[in-house]
């Protein structure tokens, strides 16, 4: 599982490997908001939670179909699927990779970009603990819909249709505790949520994941 | 082999025969229920002293709502029938079960949006209930959407029921996490089995003949809907068949 995953880092991060697309696309739509709502600090800062976070959530949907996607085609994910580790394993480790190589750049450069967002003082430890206990379930519920659109032609516009619904409760209770952070209120409860969504989406998705990849490699 | 259980309809010829001779009277019924109670709502009840007569479009709005959510809970049932015993009826009953429910969401949306202009003072807001029914509406896009990109039918079966699960988990996730922002707009229920409820009987017939009206509507739209699917799927047999032996 180890080799896996060091295969599939090695993979995002050579030439081609899409690494930093999605850290250029989150840096893009931090610079695009201003400009489109104005750059009024207090409305950005109102505003710089959610953007922030429909933004990392927007950040990590482009990368998704890459994660089953390239190993289908070239017949590596048949392989795997015989190999002795089981599939379930395969996924969580391809989830995993996926969020070391998107999710937790996102994380660092949040805070940068909470900057130009003027983001309160107060709500960017907030901002980093919220991402970085949120982000991890994106890319399982993402590395559950690559699964289910594996081996579909076009499945890039349907993985998102299919995906972003799935990803409301992460952001509903992710920009909350930002949005409480930053007014100083308590946000010990989307917190925990939070933290329930994430660990119950990598128990579980892993195993829908596989199945979705066992009846698409039949 | 007759053994009298229901797993017997799993059978696509018997499935075929008796929905065949239930369809009409459960059409019938449906076009009574639904006709006589929308009349009955909308012409032989007094006006609200308080909203008028746009309190007449909980006849439309409350029986869709009731549809909308039931139908993902049947579609939710039929995938796990499908994939614990690969009943193929199973399968295609979820399928024509989400156009109509997707349908019946649209229209508990919009027939919301025009009792909440005059009401409320606004077509939209970003209320619980009405937040929830909106992602109600995007599960049933996603799930219609893979249905639809799939060729191999037993495959998009089996995807599209391991999306059935999965969704209905963060559907009511959603819901909850929606509901987390505050009590919102929309009041609370108006219909309740417990005692000292606030809605007079002049309402409530013509309320439950619509809901009666609109259940079977949806069971009458939902047998046709796979019978069709089977028949598509003998004639896509039939028509293999020809060209093995053309």
């Amino acid at each position: 599982m180890i080799a896996l995953l060091t295969r599939d880092l090695r993979l995002a991060f050579r030439a081609g490997g899409g690494f930093g697309l999605g850290l250029g696309f989150f840096l893009i739509l931090a610079v695009l908001v201003p400009l489109g709502v104005g750059p009024e600090p207090r409305t950005l800062g109102l505003i710089a939670p959610g953007i922030l976070w429909v933004g990392a959530l927007l950040a990590c949907l482009l990368s998704l179909d890459r994660i089953f996607a390239l190993d289908f085609e070239d017949g590596s994910l048949d392989l795997l699927a015989t190999a002795p580790i089981p599939l379930e394993g395969v996924v969580a480790v391809k989830a995993l990779a996926h969020w070391l190589t998107t999710g937790l750049p996102l994380v660092l450069v949040a805070p940068l970009l909470g900057v130009l967002l003027n983001l309160a003082p107060g709500a960017y430890g907030w901002l980093v603990l919220s991402l970085l206990l949120g982000t991890p379930a994106l890319s399982v519920i993402g590395a559950f819909g690559a699964a289910l659109t594996v081996g579909l032609k076009r499945g890039g516009l349907l993985l998102s249709l299919l995906v972003l619904p799935l990803y409301i409760p992460t952001l509903v209770y992710g920009a909350e505790v930002v949005i409480r952070g930053a007014a100083g209120l308590g946000v010990t409860t989307p917190l925990l949520l939070l933290a329930g969504i994430t660990a119950g989406s990598a128990a579980l998705l892993p195993f829908a994941a596989a199945l979705a990849l066992r009846v698409n490699l039949r | 082999m007759s053994n009298g259980s229901l797993w017997e309809y799993a059978n696509p010829v018997k499935f075929m025969r008796l929905s065949g001779r239930v369809l009409p009277w459960v059409a019938g019924l449906a076009a009574v229920l639904v006709g006589g109670g929308l009349f009955w709502g909308f012409f032989l009840t007094p006006d609200d002293f308080r909203q008028g007569s746009t309190v007449k479009i909980i006849f439309l709005h409350v029986p869709a709502a009731l549809v909308a959510i039931n139908a993902w809970i049947m579609m939710l049932v039929a995938s796990l029938v499908w994939l614990i015993r690969r009943h193929h009826v199973a399968a295609l009953a979820a399928k024509a079960a989400a156009p109509v429910g997707a349908v019946m969401t649209v229209i508990g949306l919009f027939t919301g949006a025009v009792w909440g202009q005059p009401m409320w003072g606004t077509w939209w807001a970003w209320d619980p209930r009405l937040t929830a029914f909106l992602i109600l509406f995007l599960f049933y896009l996603g799930y219609i959407a893979l249905w639809s990109a799939i060729e191999d039918a037993d495959t998009a079966a089996d995807l599209t029921a391991v999306l059935c699960l999965v969704g209905t988990v963060f559907a009511v996730l959603s819901r909850y996490a929606a509901f987390f922002w505050s009590q919102g707009l929309h009041q609370g229920a108006s219909l309740s089995l417990a005692p000292g409820t606030r809605m007079d009987w002049a309402y409530k017939a013509p309320l439950y003949a619509c809901m009666a009206g609109f259940t079977l509507l949806f069971v009458a739209l939902l047998l046709a809907g796979t019978r069709t699917e089977i028949r598509a799927r003998r004639y896509r047999a039939l028509m293999v068949r020809e060209r093995m032996y053309a």
